[in-house]
C-alpha cells in the first residue's frame, strides 16, 4: 500500500490576527506554523494504515522553503518520505495547486512510484477552498470522496463514512482513490522524540513547479466589520445567577 | 442567467439553499438577469413549491433513476450539462459540504475556478467576490475568472427572505445524459443514528465548555444545567484534544457549527476557530473569569466568574423556582 | 473588584511571582494603600511565571543569589507550595566534573548540603540515566519544585486580607507621568492613578513600561526552549507533580525533570533567540500565552539527540511524544544578575525585573526592606539597577551581552572570565600607548583596563624563580606570570598604571560639607587639600562602599571611587543632596584621566618633569595639589593602593596622551614599567592587606569586622553611626584576616593556586561558622611576589582569628594547609608603611 497525503503550511493563529501593510497576508512575525486539524488527521490516517497494512507513506506540500518544517513534522509522526513543491511566498489558487500536485504525482508515476490512496484534509485552514483534492482526482481520473470521518480499507477498496445530520452516509470506492478527511476520524498523535530524530534522516525531495495561471486571485484581506454587539454584563461570580435565570425565562428556555 | 443549485437531503430542503436563493435573487437583479433554481433527484420534486416565494423565473427538475441516491459527480453532471445548454453567467450553490463538493467537481470537470464560501459578489469585469477565510474571521477580496463564474454562498451571510413580488416560475423537467463514472461515488448506504433526544444541532440551548472546565469530570455541572434547560453540551477544541469530550461534541471550525437560540459558553476564551462554530447562535452568554476573553466581544450577555462557581449558583436558582 | 482609585501610595505593575511577592512583603512591613495592576488575567497573567519549569537548585557560585534562593525556598515552604525532590547536576566531561567540584566548594561556602556522586550514585537516585554517558553528578537533596502561580496568589491574597492591596487584572498601563524627576502617576486602561511609588515588576515587558517614564531597564527577552515529553513508561506510577530528582545535564546545558507522567526537557544550549519587548504579542494575538512563543524546532534538534543519549530507556519509545513545545520567554540582563532598586533616572520608580522563580519571594522581601528601611538585609549591590552606566542601558549593549550570556546560564564560567561582545566602549587616552605595550585588557564598567602587559614578559627572566607559573590550566586562566614580574619591577623601580576607569564626581555648594559629612564615616571637615580614604555605611552599619574624598575648597569636595561601583555610589550621593540645590554633584569621570605613578623612583621621576615642590615635606601623604607636569596642569593626589611612594595624577582627558608620554620618557632612566590591574587590584593590594569592595567589603560585615574602624569617632552624625558605635562596643563575630598558603601541592603533585571563593575549614576539616551563622570562605586570593607567598583573605570567628593559627582551605575537593598571618589590617608587606609615606 502506498499512500500520499497532501498538507498545507498555515500560520498558527491566536484569537486575533494582524494584517500586513499591503493587506495581502497575515503578520506571522511572532506566529508559528502548522497544518489544519483535518490534515493532521489525514497524516495520522496514513500512518495508521501503513502501520497496519505495510507500505510507504509520502507527505507532499506546496509551499515556501519553510514548509519543510511541516513535512518533517509529518515525518516525525511516522510518514516515510516527503515531497516539497517549493514555491515563492505567495498564494497559489486551488486549480494551480492541484495541477502542480498532479504533475508531481505523474512524475513519480513515470519513475514507477504509484499511489493506492491520496489523502487530503477536507479544506485548508486558511483559504477554505474545498476543492484541491477533487481537482487532483479529476485530473487522475480517480474517484473522490470528501468530508470523511471513518475509513476502512478492505479488498482494494475504501469504505468511507461521512457524517450528516441524520447519521452516516456510506461510500464505497475502488482504490486508488482520493479521500478528503475531517477532524474526528482519529486522534492524531504528537511526534515522538524518536520519530523526530528519525525524521531528520528521512528523504524530502524538492521540486520547483511552474505556475500555470490562477483563475481565483486574492486582491486583499480585511477584518470583517465589528458586529457592534454591546455585551450586557449580568454580574460577577455567583451573584449573577438570578439575572441569568431571569434571562433564561425571558428567552422561554425555562418556564417563568 | 444565474443558476442556483438547491441542496436537499432526500427531499428535505436545507435552509442554506434558501439563503443561497435569496443571495442569488439579489445578484440577478443587480446583473439584470434571470434566476434559475435547479433541483436534483426524484425526491426533490415536491420542494419546487416551497422555492417559488424566493423569486425565480425558472425551476429545473433534474430527474433520472440513478439520481435516487446522492452522487456528487452526477449532480455536477447536471450542472455541467445545463452550463453547456443554457450558458449561465453565474452558477451558485450553498456553501455546505455538498454544495462545495458538487461545485468543486463542476470546477474540476470544466477546468474553471470556483470560489467557495462567498459572502458578497461584485459583478463586472473583473468579476469580484468577497470570500470568507479562516472560517469567517477574515474576508478576502478576490477576482474570479471563467465563464460561467462558479461559487458557493457562505452560510448565514444572509437570512432567507421571500421576494416581495414574484411571478410564477416556469417548471421544467430535465434528463441529462450521464456517464458511468458519474456514479462511481455515491451513497451506498445510510446508517441512521437514532438521535438520543437533543443534539448540538437541534438543541435550543447549547452549553459549551472549554479550558476553564479543567477536566472530564468538570462537565458534570454543564450536563446538569443542560438537563434543566433542555440543552445539549459541547466543547471547544481544547476540550476534545484533552479527551474531556468526544470529537462529535466539538463546536468550531473543524467540529459542529451550531445555531441554537442561546449558546452559553463557559470557560472558553474564544479562539477564532471556536467563534466560527458558534456564530450561528441567536444569542451568546459568556461565563469566564477573564473579562478580557475574546469571546466577550461576540457575546450578548456576560458573567465574569469561574464557571464552577457560577453554574452551580444558576442551577440552585433554577431549582429554587 | 473595587473601583479603580485615583491615588495610591504604591502602584505595582505586574502580577507575576515578583509583583505579588513585593506586594506581600510591603504589606507585612506595614505599607497600605497599594494597587496591583496587570494587563493580563489572574491568576496567570501570561508572563514568564506562567510557563516556568518552577524548579529550584539552591547552589550558585555567587553568595547573594544563593542567599536569595534559600530565603525564597523557605518562603515557598512556608506557603506549602514547595516539594522537595532533590536534584543532580550531571557531568559528561572531565572539565565539567571539575566544575562540579567547584559546586561542592560553593555549597560549602554558603552552607548548603550537597555531595559529589559517582555514576553508581547517580543511578541509585535516577536509574534510567545512561551510565556510559556520565562521569558523575553533584547532588543537592534540597532541590525542589514550587507552584509559583499558587505562591503568587497566596501572597497577593494575604496582602489583600491585610487591607493593604487592591488588585486590578486586565488593566493595561498606557503611560506614566514624571514631574521634577519624580514619578507622579500611572495612566491605565481603567484610569489614572497618582502614586508616590511605582514598582515595575513586569518581567520581559519591563523595558517597555520603564520607557514610558523615561527610565531604562536593561534586559532582553530571550527564548528558553522547553518541551514536555510523555507519557514516559517509567513514570506510569508517578502520582505527583514531582517524585524523582531533577536532572541538570550540565555538559549539554539542559535539564530534565519529571512532571507527573511526563518529562520536561529544557535547554540553554541553543542559539540565543532574542525578542524586542515591543514585539511580544498581545494576549489575543498569541496562540498560547504572550511569553510562550512558537517553538523553533530546528534549534532544539541537537538537544533532542542529547536527551535521547542521556535517557534512552525512558525516551527512545514511539509512545513518548512531544506534547508541548515552546520558546518560553525569560529575562536576561547584560551581566546575568537581576535589576532591582530605584531607577537612577526617576525618583520613586523602582525596578524589580529579571528575577527568576528561584529568587522571587526573596527579592520581594529584599525590596520591601530596602523601600522601608533604606537598606535590605542581603547586600543588593550585585543586582542594584544603578550599576549600569548609560552605555549599558542601550539596546545594542543589552542585546549583545544577553546573546553572549545566554549559553553561560549552565556554562562553566571562570571567576575572571571576560566578555567578548560590546568591548572598547570606554577607552582611556593612554590606550594607544598601552596597546603598543601589549596590554591585555580586562573590562570594568565598559572601560578597557590593562590587566598586564605582554611587553613585560622580558621581566620574567629578570626575576627568574621569584615569579612562578601556574601549572594548572584553570588556576592560570585569565592570568599571567607577567603580573608578578610587573609587581616586582614596581617595588624595585617605578610603574605607571592606567586608572582612568575611576568614577569621579565633585560635590560643591554651601551644603557640600554637610552632604559628605553625613555619608562618610571619617571626619570630612578637614583642611583644604586633604584627601581622606573613608567608608560609607548603610543604616545598619554594613559597608556600602569605600572611596576617597578630597577637600578642594571650603564648599567643594572631590569623590573618587572604583569604576565598577561608580553608578551606585553616584546615586547614593545624589539621593542625599539637599532638595534646595545648596549642594550639587558634577560628574567628572569623562573629563579626567588618571595615571598612577608608584615605586621607589616615583618622586625622582615626577620631579624631573615638574617644577612644583613634591618633596615629602612639600607634598604630604594623603594630600592633593595642583601641579604642572611640563605643559600639563595636573591634579595630583598622594595616596597609594599598592603600598609604594607615588601619586595618582589626574589630567584633562584631552591631555592624557601627552601626560603619559612625558612620564614615560622621564621614566626611562628609572626603568619605568607599565603595570596592570593584576598588580593594582590583586598582588600589591593583598601584600598590603587592603580590602576590596565587593570581596571583603559588603553590607553583611561591619567596619569593625572588616578591621576598618577608625581610631576615633567623629562628633558629627553620619549614616550608620549608631550601628557603627554599637559594633565598636561588641565583640566582633568575625574578623577579617590575612592568611598564606603553606603548601600548594595537590595529591597528584601539582601546584595549585586558589581562584575564586573556596571554603576555609578548621584544622579538623569542618566548616567554620561564626556566631551570626556566616561561614568562612576566601574573599580574595592572589600572589604576594615580594613576600614569596600566596595570600588569602577571609573572615574568621575570634576562636580562629589568631596569628599563627593553622587552618585549611578546600580547593577542588582537596585540602591545603594555610596559616593566619594577620588579624586586622596590618599589612604583610612593609607593615609600617615606610615606603609609601617616605
Amino acid at each position: 500500500m502506498n499512500i500520499l497525503v497532501c498538507i498545507k503550511r498555515v500560520p498558527d493563529i491566536g484569537a486575533k490576527v494582524e494584517l500586513t501593510g499591503d493587506r495581502r497576508a497575515i503578520v506571522t512575525r511572532n506566529l508559528g506554523f502548522t497544518i489544519s486539524p483535518h490534515e493532521e488527521c489525514a497524516v495520522e490516517e496514513a500512518v495508521q494504515w501503513i502501520e497496519k497494512d505495510g507500505g510507504v507513506s509520502t507527505v507532499l506540500t506546496l509551499g515556501p522553503d519553510g514548509a519543510e518544517e511541516q513535512l518533517r513534522d509529518s515525518l516525525a509522526r511516522g510518514v516515510d518520505r516527503g515531497i516539497l513543491l517549493e514555491v515563492e511566498e505567495g498564494e497559489w489558487d486551488p486549480g494551480e495547486t492541484a495541477r502542480a500536485i498532479v504533475e508531481a504525482i505523474r512524475a513519480g508515476g513515470r519513475e514507477g512510484v504509484g499511489f493506492d490512496l491520496f489523502l487530503f484534509g477536507n479544506e485548508a485552514a486558511d483559504t477554505g477552498d474545498f476543492q484541491v483534492g477533487i481537482r487532483v482526482a479529476h485530473a487522475l481520473n480517480l474517484p473522490c470522496v470528501t468530508g470523511i470521518k471513518h475509513l476502512e480499507l478492505v479488498d482494494n477498496k475504501a469504505v468511507c463514512k461521512r457524517e450528516v445530520d441524520s447519521g452516516w452516509e456510506v461510500y464505497e470506492v475502488p482504490l486508488p482513490a482520493v479521500i478528503t478527511v475531517k477532524e474526528g476520524i482519529n486522534l492524531p498523535r504528537y511526534p515522538s522524540l524518536r520519530g523526530t530524530m528519525k525524521a531528520k534522516k528521512k528523504p524530502v525531495d524538492r521540486v520547483r513547479p511552474e505556475r500555470s495561471g490562477a483563475g481565483l486571485q486574492m486582491l486583499e484581506l480585511s477584518h470583517p466589520p465589528e458586529q457592534g454587539k454591546k455585551v450586557e454584563m449580568l454580574g460577577e461570580g455567583s451573584a449573577a445567577a438570578p439575572k441569568v435565570v431571569e434571562l433564561l425565562k425571558d428567552l422561554e428556555v425555562i418556564p417563568s | 442567467m444565474i443558476i442556483g443549485l438547491v441542496e436537499h437531503d432526500r427531499g428535505v430542503l436545507e435552509e442554506s439553499s434558501l439563503q443561497m436563493l435569496t443571495f442569488a435573487r439579489g445578484l440577478a437583479a443587480r446583473m439584470e438577469t434571470s434566476l434559475t433554481a435547479v433541483l436534483v433527484g426524484p425526491e426533490a420534486r415536491p420542494l419546487a413549491e416551497s422555492l417559488k416565494p424566493y423569486g425565480m423565473s425558472n425551476i429545473i427538475l433534474a430527474e433520472g433513476d440513478r439520481l435516487e441516491h446522492y452522487a456528487p459527480e452526477a449532480w455536477a453532471r447536471v450542472v455541467l450539462t445545463l452550463m453547456e445548454e443554457r450558458r449561465p453567467e453565474v452558477v451558485l450553490a450553498p456553501g455546505t459540504d455538498r454544495g462545495n463538493e458538487v461545485m468543486g467537481h463542476v470546477g474540476a470537470k470544466a477546468d474553471l475556478p470556483m470560489a467557495a464560501n462567498c459572502s458578497g459578489m461584485h459583478p463586472g469585469d473583473p468579476f469580484k467576490v468577497t470570500r470568507l477565510r479562516w472560517g469567517s474571521s477574515l474576508l478576502e477580496e478576490a477576482v474570479v475568472e471563467g465563464d460561467p463564474r462558479l461559487a458557493t454562498v457562505a452560510l448565514h451571510v444572509m437570512e432567507p427572505e421571500e421576494a416581495s413580488l414574484f411571478n410564477e416560475p416556469t417548471m421544467e423537467v430535465f434528463s441529462p445524459v450521464f456517464e458511468d463514472t458519474d456514479f462511481r461515488v455515491r451513497v451506498t448506504a445510510l446508517e441512521e443514528t437514532v438521535a438520543d433526544g437533543i443534539t448540538l444541532k437541534t438543541a435550543p440551548v447549547v452549553i459549551g465548555g472549554g479550558r476553564g472546565v479543567g477536566s472530564e469530570e468538570g462537565y458534570a455541572v454543564l450536563e446538569e444545567l443542560a438537563g434543566l434547560v433542555g440543552g445539549a453540551v459541547g466543547g471547544s477544541r481544547v476540550a476534545t484534544n484533552n479527551g474531556w469530550r468526544p470529537h462529535s461534541d466539538q463546536i468550531g471550525l473543524t467540529g459542529n457549527r451550531i445555531a441554537p437560540e442561546l449558546y452559553i459558553a463557559c470557560g472558553i476564551s474564544g479562539a477564532i476557530q471556536h467563534m466560527v462554530g458558534c456564530k450561528g447562535a441567536k444569542r451568546i452568554l459568556v461565563i469566564n473569569n477573564d473579562p478580557e476573553a475574546a469571546l466577550f466581544s461576540k457575546a450578548d450577555y456576560g458573567v465574569i466568574g469561574d464557571l464552577h462557581e457560577v453554574l452551580p449558583a444558576i442551577i440552585r436558582e433554577i431549582k429554587k423556582g | 473588584m473595587s473601583t479603580f482609585p485615583s491615588h495610591a501610595k504604591v502602584v505595582i505593575i505586574g502580577a507575576g511571582i515578583v509583583g505579588n511577592s513585593v506586594a506581600f512583603h510591603l504589606a507585612e512591613k506595614g505599607w497600605k494603600d497599594m494597587v496591583l495592576v496587570d494587563k493580563g488575567p489572574l491568576p496567570n497573567p501570561g508572563g514568564s511565571t506562567g510557563h516556568a519549569s518552577n524548579f529550584i537548585f539552591p547552589v550558585d557560585h555567587g553568595k547573594t543569589m544563593t542567599q536569595l534562593t534559600q530565603d525564597s525556598t523557605e518562603q515557598y515552604k512556608a506557603m506549602g507550595v514547595h516539594r522537595e525532590s532533590g536534584g543532580i547536576e550531571l557531568a559528561r566531561t572531565k572539565e565539567r566534573m571539575e566544575e562540579l567540584k567547584r559546586r561542592v566548594a560553593s555549597a560549602k561556602c554558603w552552607g548548603i548540603e550537597a555531595e559529589l556522586l559517582d555514576p553508581d550514585g547517580v543511578l541509585k537516585l535516577f536509574p534510567w540515566v545512561n551510565r556510559e554517558k556520565i562521569l558523575g553528578g553533584f547532588y543537592t537533596p534540597s532541590v525542589g519544585v514550587v507552584d509559583s502561580l499558587q505562591a503568587g496568589t497566596i501572597m497577593r491574597e494575604k496582602a489583600q486580607e491585610m487591607g493593604a492591596l487592591s488588585a486590578f487584572p486586565n488593566t493595561e498601563v498606557l503611560g506614566m507621568d514624571v514631574k521634577g524627576g519624580r514619578i507622579k502617576s500611572v495612566n491605565t486602561s481603567r484610569g489614572e492613578v497618582e502614586a508616590d511609588y511605582v514598582i515595575i515588576a513586569c518581567g520581559v515587558w519591563s523595558p517597555r513600561i520603564a520607557e514610558m517614564a523615561g527610565a531604562a531597564i536593561p534586559l532582553a527577552p530571550v527564548a528558553h526552549q522547553m518541551i514536555d515529553a510523555g507519557p514516559v513508561p517509567q513514570f506510569a506510577e508517578a502520582k505527583g507533580e514531582i517524585e524523582y530528582p531533577i536532572l541538570r545535564d550540565m555538559s549539554t546545558l539542559m535539564y530534565e525533570r519529571q512532571s507527573a507522567a511526563n518529562l520536561e526537557i529544557g535547554s540553554y544550549a541553543h542559539r540565543p533567540i532574542l525578542y524586542d519587548p515591543n514585539d511580544i504579542p498581545s494576549i489575543d494575538e498569541a496562540k498560547l500565552s504572550p511569553t510562550e512563543m512558537p517553538f523553533t524546532k530546528d534549534d532544539f534538534d541537537p538537544q533532542l539527540e542529547d536527551a535521547l543519549d542521556l535517557l534512552p530507556e525512558m525516551l527512545d519509545h514511539d509512545s513518548v511524544e512531544i506534547q508541548y513545545a515552546i520558546n518560553g520567554l525569560i529575562s536576561l540582563t547584560p551581566d546575568g544578575a537581576p535589576l532591582v532598586g530605584e531607577t537612577p533616572e526617576v525618583k520613586g520608580l523602582w525596578s524589580v525585573a529579571a528575577v527568576w522563580i528561584k529568587e522571587g519571594p526573596g527579592i520581594g522581601r529584599l525590596v520591601a526592606e530596602w523601600m522601608t528601611d533604606g537598606a535590605p538585609e542581603i547586600d543588593p549591590n550585585e543586582m542594584d539597577i544603578a550599576r549600569f552606566y548609560p552605555y549599558a542601558r542601550t539596546k545594542s549593549y543589552v542585546w549583545n551581552r544577553a546573546s553572549e550570556g545566554f549559553n553561560k546560564t549552565y556554562g562553566i564560567v571562570h571567576p575572571q572570565e571576560q566578555w567578548e561582545s560590546s568591548r572598547n566602549v570606554r577607552i582611556s587616552p593612554f590606550h594607544p600607548r598601552t596597546s603598543e605595550l601589549g596590554a591585555v585588557y580586562f573590562e570594568t564598567a565598559g572601560w578597557e583596563r590593562p590587566h598586564w602587559y605582554e611587553s613585560n614578559s622580558k621581566l620574567l627572566e629578570e626575576y627568574g624563580e621569584r615569579v612562578n607559573d601556574r601549572p594548572n590550566e584553570w588556576d592560570g586562566r585569565w592570568w599571567s606570570p607577567v603580573i608578578n614580574a610587573e609587581h616586582l619591577a614596581m617595588r624595585d623601580r617605578v610603574a605607571m598604571i592606567d586608572l582612568s576607569a575611576f568614577a569621579i564626581f565633585d560635590i560643591s555648594g554651601p551644603a557640600a560639607l554637610d552632604v559628605v559629612q553625613r555619608l562618610a564615616v571619617a571626619q570630612m571637615d578637614v583642611p583644604l587639600g586633604k584627601a581622606v580614604y573613608t567608608l560609607l555605611l548603610n543604616r545598619f552599619g554594613g559597608i556600602r562602599t569605600d572611596l576617597m574624598i578630597a577637600r578642594l575648597a571650603e564648599d567643594s569636595f572631590r569623590v573618587v571611587t572604583g569604576g565598577g561601583h561608580g553608578g551606585v555610589d553616584k546615586k547614593w550621593f545624589k539621593d542625599h543632596l539637599p532638595e534646595d540645590g545648596s549642594a550639587m554633584l558634577h560628574d567628572r569621570t569623562s573629563a579626567l584621566c588618571t595615571v598612577g605613578v608608584w615605586g621607589p623612583s616615583a618622586r625622582d621621576l615626577l620631579q624631573s618633569v615638574t617644577e612644583d615642590d613634591i618633596s615629602n615635606e612639600g607634598f604630604r601623604f594623603g594630600t592633593v595639589k595642583e601641579i604642572r607636569v611640563n605643559e600639563i596642569p595636573v591634579w595630583a593626589l598622594r595616596i597609594s593602593y599598592v603600598g609604594e611612594l607615588g601619586w595618582e595624577l589626574y589630567a584633562p582627558f584631552e591631555s592624557g596622551l601627552r601626560l603619559w608620554d612625558i612620564l614615560w620618557e622621564a621614566g626611562r632612566p628609572h626603568g619605568v614599567v607599565p603595570a596592570g590591574i593584576g598588580v593594582y587590584g590583586t598582588t600589591a593590594r593583598l601584600e598590603k592587606s587592603y580590602r576590596l569592595y565587593g570581596n571583603e567589603m559588603e553590607t553583611e560585615y561591619n567596619a569593625v569586622e572588616a578591621g576598618m574602624e577608625r581610631p576615633k569617632v567623629k562628633a558629627q552624625d553620619f549614616i550608620g553611626k549608631a550601628a557603627y558605635l554599637q559594633a565598636r562596643e561588641e565583640e566582633p563575630a568575625a574578623l577579617l584576616c590575612t592568611l598564606t598558603v603553606d603548601d600548594h601541592t595537590s595529591s597528584s603533585g601539582e601546584q595549585r593556586y586558589m581562584v575564586g571563593h573556596v571554603p576555609v575549614l578548621s584544622p579538623g576539616g569542618d566548616p567554620i561558622v561564626d556566631r551570626k551563622g556566616r561561614r568562612s570562605y576566601v574573599t580574595s586570593a592572589g600572589a604576594g611576589p615580594s613576600l614569596g607567598k600566596f595570600i588569602l583573605m577571609a573572615y574568621l570567628p575570634p576562636e580562629h582569628a589568631e596569628t599563627g593559627k593553622k587552618l585549611q582551605v578546600e580547593y577542588f575537593l582537596e585540602r591545603y594547609p594555610v596559616t593566619v598571618e594577620v588579624v586586622g589590617n596590618t599589612p604583610l608587606f612593609d607593615p609600617a608603611n615606610e615606603r609609601m609615606k617616605g
